[in-house]
């Protein structure tokens, strides 16, 4: 496996008002703030973290809607950012999105063939646009006729199946899964779920699947890297995550999950006690931005952010527990 | 049943007239619950979780709602007997509820203090007048409960001053600043993050436990289910098609619908994800006939198609609405089967 996705420092910044009257000093929220990391051919790298932890943003910044404040992200070599706003059309089609509400995705006034031939329009003009999208509905598994359809007649479930065909339409390598379930019943997720699944095995697809639901990210996902207000706290191998969480936040999370099932509740390795507020990314704590919350809290996490500390390959974490020479077993026994 | 129940719903059918024709949605819903009970109501968007606690408040716009048939009986009388200013009674002191968006449940424009004071005024007999100082004493007491910093200071901030998780605390503690009896308490946790969801459930579950509330728990959470409530009923467009003390409802689940719900939970183990139940909920403009399930259970029989099932007792406090279980009903304490409401609109 090769590295489809690089990110590597990257940073959004927003400004969002000013102190001052005049102008100056702006006041920010970094909603990313440097984060690295890359996505696999084929593979599905889990973004996982609560709302306002900079998720979206990353999302939206590496497929082009927002330009970057700082920071580098290549795809298959190539600079996504090089040219500013107007990215090559070859590199657009290679990462598609899908967004989290299906219902205000999909314009209410096209019919679903008008929906998936745009892309084919810009992307692939060659193809014959009628054929081409009976092929994609029937990728998804659903019925031609579908395509005289207006969004408005169709369930939440298959409104979400189509923006998953219109994004397949420009044959990505990646597709940016933000939230695809999350406006969904229970009992529709699956079938989508699987269908992503079934997609990535004939295609090869590499999805990068934001969700906040990490139940439903030990099933589909082989990495995962969880986010804390704009960073990335710990990043791990699917396996290794739920049998060996370092990052205190990570332990939090895990022990915060409602699960229907005794095996689940064993399946936790650590209890975690959540306590306290998140802090409003607009004034982030300065040290490490989890010190307010964490409960091995110590003097440094206060004034210096933590480094990232690599304990195997592919699994790290940004805790001050790992830099300065504690024992990592100390935080496993609470 | 030994004690009468805090709480009696008797076969109640919800409906709203619109535009298009008559929804028929709750279609026969009995669920009783006991003083100090904890009563998970679980089903997805839609099924009419909902719609059953507001009628049960009484805050159900009529019209467009209508209530054909049905009682409820709260404390023994029946709550849609009951005149405007005697409900005015019930909602405080008897009942209160808590809901799903706290930004939406608290006035963008009233100080937290002012929120506090009117439901504290309410909850005093008719004739008792509080001073101001005295209102403001009162009100920090709730707000200390629910484990909020600086309450003093809070009682002067406006809702948008706060975040999520202390908007749901401040609801928390506006919908137990009156001891009700019982609590409804509406997908409590759904719009907070994973962590604080944790909190407030934990710190809900803690306060109720020490005053000894009722809680009706609507959710679509079966998690959240488990970790909080003695019993479970699973609604499906606007049924209870399965009733259960919940570590039986999670041990032997009977009815399909509740198997495909809790097959289709991603399950933190692993193991892939379940396809989930085939097709989706009815529209309630025109249900389908018999077992509202019939068109997306796997087990469909042609009985299914025509007729409603009626809820068979299972076992000690479980039952289930579906002919599947016909045979092990235990002797026929059957909850008598009202098909009317699909029948005769035929």
């Amino acid at each position: 496996m090769s590295d489809l996705l690089e990110v590597k420092d990257l940073k959004k910044y927003f400004v969002i008002g000013h102190r001052d009257s005049l102008g100056r000093e702006p006041i920010t929220v970094k909603a990313v703030d440097s984060i690295s990391f890359t996505v696999q051919e084929g593979e599905t790298l889990g973004l996982v973290g609560e709302s306002g932890s900079g998720k979206s943003t990353t999302a939206y910044t590496i497929v082009g809607m927002y330009q970057p404040t700082l920071g580098h992200a290549n795809a298959r070599g190539q600079d996504l950012f090089a040219n500013g706003k107007a990215r090559p059309k070859s590199l657009r089609k290679e990462i598609q999105i899908v967004f989290q509400d299906p219902g205000s995705s999909l314009n209410p006034r096209q019919t679903i063939k008008q929906i998936l031939e745009l892309p084919l329009r810009l992307h692939r003009p060659e193809v014959d646009r009628l054929t081409e999208t009976v092929r994609l509905l029937e990728l998804v598994d659903l019925p031609p006729d579908y395509m005289y359809k207006y969004p408005y007649m169709l369930s939440g479930g298959e409104k979400q199946i189509i923006a998953v065909a219109r994004a397949l339409a420009t044959e990505p390598s990646l597709i940016i899964l933000d939230e695809p379930t999350s406006a969904l019943d229970v009992s529709v997720q699956g079938k989508i779920i699987n269908l992503l699944l079934r997609l990535q095995r004939e295609f090869n697809l590499a999805y990068l699947f934001i969700t906040h639901d990490l139940s439903l990210m030990r099933n589909v996902a082989h990495r995962v890297a969880i986010m804390y207000l704009g960073k990335i706290c710990e990043v791990a191998d699917m396996e290794e995550f739920f049998k060996d969480p370092r990052h205190p936040y990570t332990q939090m999370l895990l022990s915060s999950i409602p699960v229907t099932s005794e095996e689940e509740e064993q399946a936790k390795p650590v209890k975690v006690v959540s306590t306290g507020e998140i802090p409003s990314p607009v004034d982030v704590p300065p040290g490490c931005s989890f010190h307010t919350r964490c409960p091995y809290v110590m003097d440094i996490c206060k004034q210096v952010d933590p480094e990232m500390t690599q304990f195997t390959t592919g699994h790290m974490a940004r805790c001050h527990l790992f830099t300065e020479g504690e024992q990592p077993e100390t935080i496993g026994q609470s | 049943m030994s004690t009468m129940p805090l709480l009696d719903i008797r076969n109640l059918h919800v409906q709203f007239d619109v535009f298009g024709g008559r929804l028929r949605v709750l279609d026969g819903v009995n669920l009783a619950v006991r003083a100090g009970e904890k009563v998970g109501l679980v089903g997805e968007t839609g099924a009419g979780k909902t719609t059953t606690m507001k009628a049960v408040l009484r805050v159900l716009p009529q019209p467009p709602a209508r209530i054909p048939e049905g009682e409820i009986f709260f404390e023994g009388q029946d709550v849609l007997k009951l005149s405007h200013r005697k409900i005015m009674n019930v909602r405080g002191q008897g009942i209160s509820m808590i809901f799903q968006d706290p930004t939406a449940a608290l006035n963008p424009v009233f100080s937290i203090g002012a929120q506090m004071g009117a439901v504290i005024r309410h909850s005093l007999p008719d004739n008792q007048r509080l001073s101001k100082r005295d209102l403001r004493e009162r009100s920090v007491i709730p707000l200390k409960e629910v484990a909020l910093a600086d309450p003093e200071r809070l009682l002067d901030s406006f809702p948008l001053q706060l975040s999520g998780g202390m908007r749901q605390r401040v609801c928390i503690a506006m919908a137990l600043a009156t001891s009700p009896k019982l609590l409804i308490a509406d997908e409590p946790g759904t719009s907070l993050d994973v962590t604080i969801e944790d909190q407030v459930l934990r710190l809900l579950h803690d306060l109720v436990e020490k005053r000894n509330t009722a809680v009706v728990l609507i959710t679509h959470s079966l998690g959240v289910v488990r970790e909080t409530t003695d019993r479970v009923a699973v609604m499906y467009a606007g049924n209870i098609v399965e009733e259960a003390p919940t570590a039986k409802l999670f041990a032997s689940p009977l009815h399909p619908y509740t198997q495909g719900l809790m097959a289709a939970v991603p399950k933190l183990t692993g193991g892939g994800v379940s396809d989930g139940i085939p097709g989706r909920m009815p529209t309630y403009l025109n249900p389908p006939t018999g077992c509202r399930f019939h068109p997306r259970c796997p087990h469909v029989m042609d009985i299914c198609k025509s007729e409603k099932p009626p809820h068979y007792q299972v076992g000690d406090g479980h039952r289930v609405a579906c002919f599947l279980h016909e045979g092990h009903a235990a002797t026929g304490e059957n909850v008598t089967t009202q098909a009317g409401g699909e029948v005769e609109n035929l």
